[in-house]
């Protein structure tokens, strides 16, 4: 991404100047300039280093623009200009180490991107370094959370198939969350992240990471005095939510287990009707059919077990570190207004009124409420994802369910006429 | 054999029972059209109450005691329902009249009653027999017992079966006056008895393990049932506990959501729907066992039966056997009439022994010996043809009997699965509609 120069629009926009967007937060103080300082880059505090120019934003614009975006159900086809997945995972072996890998697929009509396509290799620690990389880069925004770093050796086979899949499942959203982002989408490490042909990545790895541990901490350590409503109750819901979800792994888990004992039960039970086919003459095609039968649904059954397993649980679990990742950025915003307050508490107890707001408390203030703005538009487009996601997620579980129902259906109802085959025969004899 | 004074009703009239059973969920079996007993009367157990007296030790009990209903049938045909006779039995009065039937006629595969204390059950029912739901199929059972053997061509026109039915107080004195226990107990002995047949009969050897076979594995299958059905409970019941965090799931949702949400994006109540869907569908639970018991007494009254036949087939045998005894006796009593008559031993017996170590009997006695052989062998031969009779009269009823067994259970068997695998298809088609209803709630999500 380029620094400085013209002002550029961002899509679903128009060709409005971000300045004529009126921000609805600061209605009544739309007239009030915004000090450039706070967006230069390379400073120690909260500013976006390479993200939008300088000259066009003003602190409040990824929200603004945010809700000039028809915040709808899934983006139309027609607006999104920046398509990107994840598949093909590969196993690679090394003397030091075996490791997957995964390809990243990009399609784009966007200028920042010098090619239209893009094909590239990347493990679990690239996307790491990418997650990292946005959060110190774009702090007041709600980056999305990667699956589990770390899986515990002796209990997860980091190589089968299931686990494999699971984490490209998560990998993929990750990306496809971070693509739909108007803000996070252009951020420079993202672009280099699905561009480039080897993430030079090693040598600012630590020093990054340092930094972003810097700023994380630096405001760390003030009391904070309110809470404005409306956070508070983010929060709260948070942690409902938090526990609710809890609550759905923890009664999923015993369904599946007791479909399996149940299962377990079913694969004994039908090999019995063969069992007493096998001495039976005019009841022997019947019995051996319902024994069939009783297999077919079994098999289905198995089925809607492991999709339990392997598709509803893990998304369900990665949702959490979801809610994780907005209550952290909801930490963050606290500890910003709260170093705001209390420097502003010392400057109005130190000095009189007569002097202007020093700038640094000015800049305090221009911080809280961009991330204000900022985190309240990330909230709605959070809101917005989790609906979509869940209508999934529910939709696909429902979905199981019937395929699990059809198929059973399917076999009980070929068995009907097999046995009323001699029934019409015999009829006549009686 | 006691025969029935039941031609005395003239009721005209065919109850025709068969077509209202086999659609009513309750009633089992096809029971046979046109003979003799329900040509004349319905018969039904219609009620169960709860008795306490003093038993045969003067101690308090409680029971179950059953109403037994008959109405002659023509009275229903001609449009006026008059009141039924009723009279009350308790189960211990059925034992008492399945008892006397199966010795009066050892050659019928005698119907079973539903089983004394509850067996193969899963968790959730109660091995209680006073529990409710036990006394109901317990009743159920009792009438499809007494309508068996009300259209069994032979059992049917038994008396003390029609006395069982219309005589409430002198029954019992009735039935032990046929002397039949004693009948019983020598049978039971003897039965109890080791006893090895030389020429088994092939068909009767085959038929009884055929009995033992099916015992077996409708055992098995009841008891894998049970256990499948307790695992089966667990998932239905478990999905009821989504219905509660569904519930506050979506209360948190409708506190959070503020009015600018546009209309389809009411996730709050598609999460109330799915609630509901939950605690509809984990309830549905209770019947849908309901129905699987049915099943499981339909199979039963088989494993029951199959004793019934076993049952037959080793009478079959003792009979064979006493036809065998006879004849080996008759046998060597003219052997020893023989020697007697000859002077040869050819056979080893004491008084052989001790008539030659201690000289020779004298011809008067020899003579009278041979007279006292003479009668023993006439009665001998008279009890052989007597067994040789009995057996194949046995032979002949059994066989008609045991095929006629055969063509019921084949079809009787044959409705149950069909019954199992309708209830099965009514099962899948609900569950495809539940939750087609929570996906086209959730598609407007």
């Amino acid at each position: 991404m380029s620094n400085g120069g013209t002002p550029r629009s961002l899509p679903s926009s128009g060709q409005k100047s971000i300045q004529e967007i009126c921000h609805p937060l600061s209605a009544e103080e739309s007239a009030r300039s915004r000090s450039p300082d706070v967006l230069n880059p390379g400073e120690k505090d909260l500013s976006l280093p390479n993200g939008t120019p300088v000259d066009t934003s003003s602190p409040a614009s990824s929200s603004s623009l945010l809700n000039r975006l028809q915040l709808d159900d899934d983006l139309d086809a027609e607006t999104r200009d920046l398509f990107v997945t994840v598949d093909d995972p590969k196993k690679h072996v090394s003397t030091m180490e075996t490791y997957i890998t995964y390809r990243v697929c990009t399609k784009t009509t966007r200028t920042e991107f010098d090619l239209p396509e893009y094909s590239v290799r990347r493990r679990y620690q690239d996307f790491d370094w990418l997650r990292i990389k946005l959060e110190d880069s774009q702090p007041t925004h709600l980056i999305p959370p990667l699956p589990e770093k770390f899986v515990m050796k002796g209990v997860v086979d980091r190589f089968s198939e299931e686990f494999v899949e699971t984490r490209r499942k998560a990998l993929d959203k990750f990306l496809k969350r971070v693509a739909d982002h108007p803000v996070l989408s252009f951020n420079e490490h993202f672009n280099a992240f699905l561009s480039a042909k080897d993430l030079n990545k090693r040598q600012g790895l630590a020093l990054l990471t340092k930094m972003g541990e810097s700023v994380k901490y630096v405001t760390g350590g003030y009391k904070l005095r309110g809470r404005p409503v409306e956070f508070a109750a983010m929060g709260e819901y948070l942690d409902m939510f938090t526990q609710k979800l809890g609550t759905i792994d923890r009664i999923a888990q015993r369904i599946i287990k007791e479909q399996t004992e149940f299962l377990m039960e079913l694969r004994e039970y039908g090999p019995v009707y063969s069992s007493w086919s096998s001495f039976e003459e005019d009841l022997h095609e019947p019995l051996e059919g319902v024994s069939g039968c009783v297999s077919n649904c079994s098999s289905a059954l198995e089925e809607l077990t492991e999709d339990m397993s392997e598709d509803f649980l893990p998304v369900l679990r990665e949702y959490v570190l979801y809610i994780e990742s907005m209550k952290n950025v909801l930490k963050k915003r606290d500890q910003v207004q709260a170093e705001y307050e209390t420097k502003l508490e010392a400057v109005v107890f130190r000095e009189d009124k007569k002097t202007p707001m020093p700038t640094d408390v000015e800049k305090c203030q221009d911080r809280v409420e961009c991330f204000n703005a900022d985190l309240k538009a990330d909230w709605d487009r959070w809101q917005n994802n989790k609906r979509q996601d869940f209508r999934q997620l529910l939709t696909g579980m429902a979905d199981k369910n019937i395929q699990y129902y059809e198929k059973c259906l399917a076999a009980w109802e070929s068995l009907i006429p097999l046995l009323q085959d001699k029934q019409d025969a015999k009829g006549e004899t009686n | 054999m006691a025969d029935s004074g039941s031609e005395d009703i003239a009721v005209i009239g065919n109850t025709d029972l068969t077509p209202s059973e086999s659609q009513n969920n309750l009633k089992n079996t096809m029971v046979e059209k046109g003979t003799s007993l329900l040509k004349k009367m319905e018969i039904s157990v219609a009620e169960a109450e709860k008795r306490t007296g003093k038993n045969a030790v003067n101690m308090q009990e409680t029971y179950t005691v059953y109403l037994i209903e008959t109405r002659p049938v023509d009275a229903a045909s001609e449009g006026t329902s008059p009141v039924p006779d009723s009279l009350w039995r308790r189960y211990s009065e059925f034992e008492l009249l399945r008892n006397y039937l199966l010795v009066t006629y050892p050659f019928v595969v005698v119907p079973p009653l539903p089983e004394k204390r509850a067996e193969f059950v899963w968790h959730k029912l109660s091995a209680d027999n006073m529990d409710p739901d036990f006394v109901e199929r317990r009743r159920v059972g009792l009438e499809n017992f007494l309508l068996r053997v009300a259209s069994h061509p032979v059992l049917a026109r038994d008396n003390i079966f029609y006395l069982f039915l219309t005589e409430e107080k002198a029954w019992k004195e009735t039935v032990f006056e046929t002397g039949f226990q004693a009948k019983a107990d020598s049978r039971i002995k003897a039965l109890n008895a080791t006893f090895r047949v030389k020429n088994p009969d092939k068909r009767f050897a085959e038929m009884k393990h055929y009995g033992d076979e099916l015992q077996a594995v409708v055992s098995q299958l009841l008891r894998v049932r049970a256990r499948a059905a307790d695992r089966f409970y667990g998932v239905y019941k478990v999905h009821g506990n989504y219905g509660r965090v569904f519930s506050e799931w979506s209360a948190i949702e409708k506190e959070m959501g503020d009015g600018l949400q546009s209309a389809g994006h009411h996730m709050d109540a598609c999460l109330q729907q799915q609630a509901d869907m939950h605690a509809r569908y984990a309830a549905s639970i209770d019947d849908i066992l309901e129905e699987e018991e049915h099943y499981a007494d339909q199979l039963k009254e088989y494993l029951f039966y199959a004793d019934a036949l076993r049952a037959v087939c080793r009478k079959h045998e003792l009979t064979q056997y006493e036809l065998e005894t006879a004849v080996q006796d008759l046998s060597s009593k003219k052997q020893q009439r023989e020697e007697l008559a000859t002077g040869t031993v050819r056979t080893f017996s004491l008084k052989g022994m001790t008539s030659k170590l201690f000289g020779q009997e004298t011809p008067e006695q020899r003579e009278a010996k041979l007279k006292m052989l003479e009668t023993q062998i006439e009665e001998g031969e008279e009890m052989v043809k007597d067994r040789n009779v009995e057996c194949e009269e046995f032979v002949k009823g059994a066989w008609t009997d045991i095929e006629r067994f055969k063509e019921q259970k084949d079809h009787d068997l044959r409705e149950a699965l069909i019954s199992y695998a309708i209830m099965q298809i009514s099962m899948c088609k609900k569950g495809i509609q539940v939750w087609n209803n929570a996906k086209e709630c959730f598609s407007k999500m």
